[in-house]
């Protein structure tokens, strides 16, 4: 009748033991992300005693993921930035224009003199001397659009040509402006982290967030404004002329030189010039690519002075290498192989395509390529975010020991089961949201709260129930199991619709809110298994054990 | 002997005086609407955009010149409160200062803030500030879209579900009763003039949550009685389901709101209004299922027969008390 099969019995408690263990590390908080850190400061290469010591606080063969705090608990910045994707249209028409003007210039005869005429930004007006050569015009301007590759734009190309009158007018193509905007956010969102990444801040959250927007979460900084001042930091690229090329960190560089170290060689140095060739301010365009033999490799492009630079350096240094330097890291330095007299070039190297993607898109970051605006931005002190953490234990645990001490006035020795079953409760919770990265925020907090009062729910839906099976007296045994059993149905229906609530706040929300959703959610899954199965295991161990003619529920 | 909130067994009518209890519901539902109406919710940033500033200091705190300081900076609409907690102790002066989002600005301006802390630290010198947040226009026009969609996503996703274990009478019973536990919630809200937030929202969906748990036990409870006694006049049935469930209900929202007393009473500030939501929640939550819900269900009537056409033919719970 009361039968449980010994393999659902061992699972039980297996779960159980595993919600404890991995809810283990949140109750030595401090100590635990002590040992963390020291272990992270050990992998980065910088080992030490004090680190060994911080690393043995904590063995390292028990779990080590801990619970994140939010924002609001930990202190710490928050920024959602909308990034004006606009913004590089115009340079990009900036940028075509010497184009246009030189493509034309062969063509006076049928065109006559061209001038650019004033226009919006993102449009480049060009007015033609000969009003009769515009079909001409129009097809050489065209003949320097280039095909998007895209998968929703394929056989598109990136600039559109019309006319009014007697000016032609370029504009980006909807399907290049997608393509670029796309492009500036991940660009913007890639430099954004190098800069955070740069300051060592713990656990810092980039996020895209929809077309044109990143949300940045930066836990332990001082302000928002802090925050926004790292951000706009501009990364410096340049091509500096290399001198020699070693592994000693402490080497002398020499007058006018510098030493710097390679990005992803560990342990290569460059001695460089200080003084560079060209910097990455005249650089106009950087794309993944293929070289003639179909290795991958990175397209780049100068604007005009910037051309003529590195033509006249490239024409002086045939075979000698020349690196590129961002933020004094040396992310590749090729070989000249010959002059590059147009201002773009290529760079080849031993990439993998993802490779190649990447340096595309730090050799585009020299600067942020576009402006951005600050639609929302929250600094909370950690002060705050300690009280909030105070304040929260404190109530957790006065709200967790009053319904204790009512369940077994309730219930008696069945509320003493139902008791055991709510501390599981909270340790499976908390070894979730360690196992799962969850991120524990002050309303997330309130959802435990909430969780350990409606938790019992369960049990007192069950208990409630054997209580009026036992009046039918069928006996005791009878009772326990048609309790379960009829108030399964119950149980399933209310909390599923819970649950459906907070999944709706789980998709919709953000932030705190979302942490709310989470507890809420976890808590609901970790309530009902401990009603369903912890509770009715130990009713049905004691049951075994004492076989009582009658209980008292 | 066992601590019971109410007697094992209750035979409370509760249906005999339904008009004064939807009369009531009405009464309380008018009020809400009028004061929603007339003093209109009191949003938070995150609603109407613009920033908002909790200060410390360990000085008396002088609402007038904070005011006075930042008077001077023709900001607009400014509202200065102070913030009591008795975890603060003697020497802790909280101050929350909201002000507007500025006409001009479609984003959060640092100079503005920095204006702000300047005027305030030369005022009061030991001032701190613990916590600064703005929210443009944009965004907070994006998100009180997004927390009606939710709002409504959630009330939709429960008809549906209950419709489809139950019948559709159940279902428009328990979304009256939702509706009109968030209705009185946002009425509360205006009246009393509390910040209404993005946590609040998170309080509303979870009142849902949670008024719905309790009506969805009652029928259940109304579900299984049906199939018991066929031929028992439907007032009786929904008169006996409630009082077998009435225990449940009772020892059910009372460890809820005993949890969330003492989040309230020792939570800290920051969420009391949170907290607050919740525990009315919890009191027309219970409320309402027992007297909104039922009746509706009454009034709709319900098809009897439940042994032909069993719903849950051939799924889990089929035959559940066989």
């Amino acid at each position: 009748m009361l039968h449980i099969d010994l393999w659902k019995r061992a699972l039980i408690w297996l779960v159980c033991a595993a919600g404890i263990v991995l809810s283990m590390p949140n109750a030595f908080y401090t100590r635990v992300e002590g040992h963390n850190d020291a272990i992270a400061a050990i992998e980065a290469g910088n080992d030490s005693p004090e680190l060994q010591a911080q690393a043995a606080q904590w063995p390292s063969w028990l779990p080590t993921d801990l619970v994140n705090l939010g924002l609001d608990l930990r202190g710490g910045a928050h920024l959602l930035a909308e990034v004006q994707v606009s913004d590089v249209y115009a340079t990009r028409m900036e940028a075509l224009w010497p184009d246009v003007r030189d493509a034309l210039r062969p063509e006076r005869d049928a065109v006559g003199g061209v001038r650019r005429v004033q226009s919006a930004p993102g449009e480049l007006r060009v007015r033609i001397g000969n009003p009769d050569g515009m079909a001409r015009a129009v097809e050489v301007v065209r003949g320097l659009a280039r095909p998007i590759q895209t998968l929703s734009g394929v056989g598109a190309n990136d600039i559109e040509v019309g006319t009014e009158g007697d000016i032609i007018i370029v504009t980006l193509s909807e399907a290049e402006q997608q393509a670029t905007d796309d492009r500036t956010v991940r660009q913007a969102l890639e430099i954004i982290r190098r800069r955070i990444d740069a300051v060592g801040t713990r656990e810092p959250t980039i996020q895209r967030q929809g077309a044109d927007r990143i949300l940045i979460q930066v836990p332990g900084i001082g302000s928002a404004t802090e925050l926004k001042d790292i951000i706009g930091t501009t990364a410096q690229l340049t091509f500096n002329p290399v001198v020699s090329r070693g592994t000693d960190p402490d080497a002398r560089a020499g007058t006018g030189n510098k030493l710097v170290p390679s990005l992803d060689e560990e342990g290569t140095y460059y001695t460089i010039e200080s003084n560079p060739v060209v910097t990455g301010e005249e650089l106009t365009d950087a794309q993944p690519a293929f070289d003639q033999n179909g290795r991958p490799a990175v397209n780049f492009r100068f604007n005009t002075s910037g051309a003529r630079k590195f033509g006249d350096y490239t024409r002086d240094n045939i075979g000698q290498p020349f690196a590129i330097v961002l933020d004094d890291e040396v992310i590749s330095a090729p070989v000249i192989q010959s002059h590059i007299p147009g201002g773009s070039g290529i760079i080849t190297g031993r990439f993998t395509v993802e490779e190649s993607t990447n340096l595309a898109v730090l050799l585009r970051a020299g600067a942020l390529p576009a402006g951005m605006t600050f639609l929302e931005e929250r600094t909370i002190g950690p002060e705050l975010g300690q009280d909030s953490i105070d304040a929260g234990k404190i109530a957790t645990a006065v709200a967790f020991g009053a319904v204790l001490i009512f369940m077994a006035l309730s219930y008696g020795l069945f509320g003493i089961f139902a008791n055991i079953a709510l501390i599981l409760n909270i340790a499976l919770l908390f070894g979730l949201l360690s196992l799962l990265g969850g991120t524990l925020t002050l309303p997330g907090i309130a959802g435990i709260v909430l969780t350990v009062g409606m938790a019992v729910d369960a049990n007192v839906l069950i208990f409630e129930r054997i209580r009026e099976e036992l009046k039918t007296a069928r006996g005791p045994a009878r009772a326990i199991e048609l309790g379960y059993e009829k108030a399964l149905s119950a149980i399933l229906d209310a909390n599923i619709t819970t649950f459906i609530t907070a999944i709706i706040l789980f998709v919709m929300g953000s932030g705190p809110v979302r942490g709310f959703a989470i507890t809420l959610g976890l808590g609901i899954v970790t309530s009902v298994f401990t009603a369903i199965f912890v509770t009715r295991l130990l009713v049905v161990m004691w049951f075994e054990r004492r076989r009582p003619k009658t209980i008292e529920v | 002997m066992r601590l019971k909130l109410v007697p094992q067994e209750t035979s409370f009518d509760f249906f005999s005086r339904w008009k004064l209890w939807f009369g009531i519901s009405m009464v309380l539902i008018v009020l809400a609407a009028v004061s929603f109406g007339v003093r209109g919710l009191n949003f938070g940033i995150d609603f109407r955009g613009g920033t908002s500033i909790r200060t410390e200091s360990t000085t008396d705190l002088d609402i007038g010149a904070y005011r006075d300081a930042l008077n001077a900076l023709n900001l607009g609409d400014i509202s200065i409160s102070e913030v009591f907690d008795p975890a603060f102790g003697e020497d802790r002066h909280v101050a929350m200062i909201r002000i507007q989002a500025q006409d001009d600005q479609e984003a959060v301006s640092a100079e503005m803030i920095e204006a702000v802390e300047t005027a305030l630290t030369e005022v009061v010198p030991d001032i701190r500030f613990v916590s600064v947040e703005s929210v443009g226009p944009k965004v907070s026009g994006e998100l009180i879209q997004t927390a009606i969609y939710a709002v409504l996503a959630a009330i939709g996703a429960v008809l549906v579900y209950v419709w489809l274990r139950f019948e559709w009478q159940f279902a428009v019973g328990a979304v009256v009763a939702l509706v009109h536990d968030v209705i009185l919630t946002i009425g509360v809200f205006s009246e009393l003039q509390i910040k209404f937030d993005l946590a609040i929202i998170a309080a509303l969906l979870t009142i849902v949550g949670y008024s719905l748990n309790d009506t969805v036990v009652v029928f259940d409870r109304v579900r299984e009685n049906l199939r018991k006694y066929k031929s028992r006049p439907l007032a009786e049935v929904l008169n006996l389901s409630i009082n077998e469930t009435l225990s449940r209900t009772f020892m059910t929202s009372f460890t809820t709101l005993l949890a969330l007393f003492a989040l309230i009473a020792l939570g800290g500030d920051v969420i009391r209004g949170f907290v607050f939501a919740m525990i009315w929640g919890i009191f027309v939550g219970t409320y309402s299922s027992v007297f909104i819900a039922s009746t509706i269900l009454l009034w709709l009537g319900v098809k009897r027969d439940w042994s032909k056409t069993d719903k849950n033919e051939g799924n889990q719970y089929a035959n559940i008390d066989a």
